[in-house]
């Protein structure tokens, strides 16, 4: 059996006084798996990715990430962590327009104090890889959803993370540029990418993942493991 | 509550920031407003009131009695409106062998002292002179008061035998003499005095070119303008205005531009909310109301503190002002403040509703669906090549920042201008005062025997001098055999008088060079022989000379003139000195000596073992170098330092708004760089990065613009005060001074992007990624 790479034991988190955003969710995924988790709007996707990323903590309980207690860090540990073993990708790409897709890719690494020329190797290698080599000088306000889309998931990828999670990826795209980058993420997990994807969207948890976490009301109603459709 | 004042309400609390930022840039402005306006009321107010109750003589004029006769001098005189006089006029001289001061007086014969057309003097104790024998004093003369107390029934014998009875004290405004007799006591008169009003108060020139026309030729032996007396009467304020007029306008100048920056970014920040609002029903000049009231409510208290502060501020300068006037009161003008807190409101109202209008004239569909983002494009070359410079990737971001703001960065990079500017203007203005310190106190000397001694001197009798000073000479002998002695000089005192010029003027006689002492010459060079002199530029003024004239100096009857070769810097006697060699003037004062030892001296066993040699002659030696500051110096600094810190502050505060304005605007892609794994240090340098161009750039104008303005003002405090200034005073910057000055610019920027910096450090990423 792989080694877990996300690791939540009895997490709660709430705001406020209204009622706990999560409630006693524990959770486990392991190296190379593609988990989607699903759930209405209110349910605790959304507080749930936070924590797995380190931007949020919990209130009780222990979140593990690649073998590390991310509940524990403090903001800059936090933020170390999440640039060497956590890659992001959005729902509407939070690509910085002042920024060439080339120097949006290379962002991470070079935060992570990454050589200059080897940073843009491994950013042209994977424009190359994602299909949107040509786009390298472009900005991104001149390109499509689902290219704006793989740019993101090119730069969530620059730092080689042990984790890609993702946050309702296709939620902004056309069905065409939808299905693109569903394939993408199909491919990535492929590789061995472990894949968590935040969404609504029944169709893309389907089709890029093998299991699947439903979330009511801040609780996992539902953990089912299937064989991937490809 | 409306929901007008509701909007207004919760945009004042809300925008903290922007609230305290428009609040202190208004007490910043109104403070030093209040402060100068008040000065300039001030520096003038006492001086022409009672000039214009005394109809004051625009010209006092003096003739040679053996050129003109009465008849003569009372032709008329085109542009004059009225003349007083010709009035017998003579100088007296105290004789030795009485108490109280023996300075001479100039006397001038008049019957009555108010009737005059020209220069209705105050009789302010006492009763006139009306027979021969009696005599009035001037209250601002040194005749004014005796050993005993008052000045009135004190009989003075002149150096002939005669004696003069003192029955009244008497103000001249227009300083016409320094006593007054009747005209039937002088009956061998030297001069007559003709005082004269023109119709064109300045300049006076033209009045004395018409008058000199209209007598017999070289019969003007002197004349004293008004004007002359009334920058001596302003000297102690009018010090003051050139200075607080600069920094009134950077003041000025700066919140106008912070306050217009504020509003403007409130409102570029709030489009979405003025959507919101239009949308809710607003009417566009609700809108423009609801932004001007945002600045307004913070601008009113901002000025009511100002307003205060400016009264608190004025209260020791106007009281240095009193000491001058004497028993005349002085108070911040009640208009001033009035004026002042009108005007600021008037400026803050203006500059906000040019910026509200834009709020107002927003579509309500535009605003709604503006983002807050800036529009794309904008500084793109800047990020490219910040990308690719040698420095970690957050301080790259950061230095391309200002590029994509280019109005707001321009904006900052303004506040901080003004306050390296006034940092470098005040550091500037600190040093001048320093060396004018230096060169007023010429205090070089490390031993001194006779300057201001706290006790009496040994033989010393109440209200007097020692019964037998010693002898200078004798002083000076012991001094050069002293070991350890490397130079020495003694001075001695004399008042003298000059015709044409009321009141008395000192002449310091020199035995010795004295160059060494800190004596700063403003022009000319030092006296090197007998019948030179060096003179400060009041008394140049006063005589209407220049270097390279000469004077003719009345020491009691016996005449002696000297040829100016010096403008020397000397505050004494309100600048009425001249300094020369001894052997052309001989004191009668008593000597102080001055005293440099050689370098390695012990100088307290120097003192001790100089007064072992001194003590047979009954003086004693003292340290030199009091150093003890004006107290005007001391005020002009410690207002420098006020109004310095309050302009840094509000370029500090400047930048804090445009940051956090900057960051708000940015706080999604901040949340996008926290997410991708941007530490709290790395985005603390990425902000701070992003104000260092802003702040190289307000530092390398400010400092050259902050060394200009000290170059401009330097000048008008010399004209306003009616002094020179030293090289010593214009020569005070540094090339590393300087830079650092520079540097200080940069400072101030980081210092107002700290606060903001450490707000994006810490601000939640999940927070900011979900900010709309």
């Amino acid at each position: 059996m792989t080694t877990p790479v996300i690791e939540l034991r009895d997490v709660s988190r709430g705001y406020d006084d209204g009622p706990p955003a999560l409630s006693d969710v524990t959770l486990t995924v392991r190296a190379g798996e593609a988990v989607a988790v699903l759930g209405p709007s209110g349910s605790g996707k959304s507080t749930l990715l936070n924590l797995i990323a380190g931007l949020d903590r919990p209130d009780t309980g222990t979140v593990t990430v690649a073998g590390v207690r991310v509940d524990e860090l403090g903001e800059a540990a936090s933020a170390r962590h999440r640039r060497a073993r956590v890659g992001m990708v959005f729902q509407f790409f939070n690509l910085l327009d002042d920024l060439t897709v080339a120097d949006n890719v290379v962002l991470p690494a070079q935060l992570a104090g990454m050589a200059r020329g080897e940073a843009a190797r491994r950013a042209a290698e994977l424009l190359d890889q994602l299909g949107v080599a040509r786009h390298a000088r472009t900005y991104p306000g001149r390109l499509s959803g689902g290219e704006r889309q793989r740019v993101a998931v090119a730069r969530a990828l620059m730092n080689r993370p042990a984790l890609l999670l993702a946050d309702e990826p296709t939620g902004a795209l056309d069905t065409a540029s939808g299905e693109d980058v569903s394939t993408l993420l199909t491919e990535l997990n492929a590789e061995g990418q472990t894949l968590v994807v935040v969404t609504h969207d029944l169709a893309l948890a389907r089709s890029c993942t093998r299991r699947t976490i439903q979330l009511v009301d801040g609780r996992i109603a539902g953990d089912v493991s299937a064989e991937p459709t490809r | 509550m409306s929901a007008l004042s509701r909007v207004v309400r919760s945009g004042v609390a809300r925008r903290r920031v922007q609230t305290v930022v428009i609040g202190l840039a208004t007490t910043m402005a109104v403070t030093s407003s209040v402060l100068g306006g008040s000065l300039l009321v001030a520096s003038s107010a006492p001086f022409d009131d009672a000039f214009a109750e005394q109809r004051g003589a625009h010209l006092s004029a003096v003739f040679d009695a053996g050129k003109a006769t009465p008849e003569q001098l009372s032709v008329p005189v085109d542009g004059v409106t009225a003349s007083a006089g010709s009035f017998p006029l003579t100088t007296i001289t105290p004789s030795d062998n009485q108490p109280g001061d023996r300075a001479p007086l100039t006397v001038v014969g008049r019957t009555e002292p108010s009737g005059a057309a020209v220069d209705a003097v105050t009789l302010t104790e006492g009763e006139w002179a009306d027979e021969p024998g009696e005599l009035v004093v001037s209250a601002d003369g040194p005749h004014a008061h005796s050993p005993t107390g008052s000045a009135i029934g004190r009989r003075i014998t002149l150096t002939d035998g005669s004696t003069l009875t003192v029955v009244g004290l008497a103000r001249s405004v227009s300083r016409t003499a320094d006593g007054w007799v009747p005209p039937s006591w002088i009956t061998a008169p030297e001069a007559y005095q003709v005082l004269y009003r023109f119709t064109a108060a300045e300049p006076v020139d033209a009045g004395r070119a018409a008058v000199i026309a209209a007598v017999p030729a070289d019969a003007m032996t002197g004349s004293q303008s008004w004007l002359v007396l009334k920058k001596a009467a302003d000297r102690s304020v009018a010090v003051f205005v050139p200075f607080l007029v600069a920094f009134g306008a950077l003041g000025l100048v700066m919140s106008l531009l912070v306050v217009g920056n504020v509003v403007a970014g409130a409102v570029g920040a709030g489009t979405r909310r003025i959507g919101i609002l239009k949308a809710l029903g607003f009417t566009p000049a609700q809108v423009v109301w609801a932004y001007m009231a945002q600045a307004l409510i913070p601008a009113a208290v901002g000025t009511a503190i100002g307003v205060v502060a400016g009264n608190l501020l004025a209260i020791p300068v106007l009281a240095e002002t009193e000491d001058v006037y004497g028993a005349v009161t002085l108070t911040v003008a009640p208009w001033v403040n009035v004026v002042v807190a009108v005007g600021a409101l008037a400026l803050v109202s203006a500059t906000a509703w040019v910026t509200a209008l834009r709020a107002g004239r927003l579509r309500t569909v535009d605003a709604i669906a503006v983002g807050r983002t800036p529009r794309p494009g904008r500084g793109r070359w800047a990020a490219r090549l910040t990308a690719r410079l040698p420095v970690p990737r957050p301080v790259g971001l950061g230095l391309a920042r200002p590029f994509a703001r280019p109005a707001r960065a321009a904006a900052m990079a303004a506040a901080v201008l003004f306050g390296a500017t006034a940092v470098t203007f005040a550091v500037g203005l600190a040093s001048s005062l320093n060396q004018v310190q230096i060169a007023r106190d010429h205090d070089s000397a490390d031993v001194t025997i006779g300057v201001s001694d706290p006790g009496p001197q040994p033989g010393s009798r109440p209200g007097g001098r020692p019964a037998d000073p010693p002898d200078p000479a004798a002083v000076s002998d012991v001094i050069a055999a002293q070991a350890g002695t490397r130079a020495h000089y003694r001075t001695g005192r004399t008042q003298v008088t000059v015709t044409g010029v009321a009141g008395t003027t000192t002449v310091v006689s020199f035995t010795g060079d004295a160059t060494w002492d800190g004596y700063q010459l403003v022009s000319g060079r030092w006296f090197t022989q007998p019948g030179e002199a060096v003179a400060p530029t009041p008394f140049l003024t006063a005589t209407g000379t220049k270097v390279g004239d000469t004077v003719t100096l009345d020491d009691g009857g016996k005449t002696v003139t000297v040829r100016i070769v010096g403008d020397v810097f000397e505050m004494g006697n309100d600048g009425m000195v001249v300094l020369t060699d001894a052997a052309t003037l001989t004191a009668t004062n008593d000597a102080t000596h001055h005293i440099a030892v050689r370098p390695g001296t012990d100088v307290t066993a120097y003192i001790d073992s100089l007064n072992a040699a001194l003590a047979p002659l009954g003086v004693t030696a003292r340290p030199g170098r009091s150093g003890q500051a004006s107290d005007t110096i001391i005020l002009i600094n410690s207002l420098t330092a006020t109004l310095t810190l309050m302009l840094v502050a509000v370029a500090a505060m400047g930048v804090l708004n445009a940051v956090v304005l900057d960051t708000r605007d940015r706080i999604r892609d901040l949340g996008v760089h926290k997410a991708l794994g941007m530490t709290p240090r790395q985005t603390i340098a990425m902000v701070i990065a992003s104000v260092v161009v802003i702040g190289v750039v307000g530092g390398a104008v400010g400092v050259p613009v902050g060394v200009a303005l000290h170059g401009a003002v330097l000048p008008a405090m010399e004209e306003s005060a009616g002094i020179g200034l030293p090289a010593s005073a214009y020569a005070v910057h540094s090339l590393p001074e300087l830079v650092l000055l520079g540097i200080g610019g940069l400072l101030i920027a980081i210092v107002g992007a700290s606060l903001p910096a450490t707000w994006a450090a810490r601000t939640s990423t999940s927070t900011a990624l979900r900010t709309e």
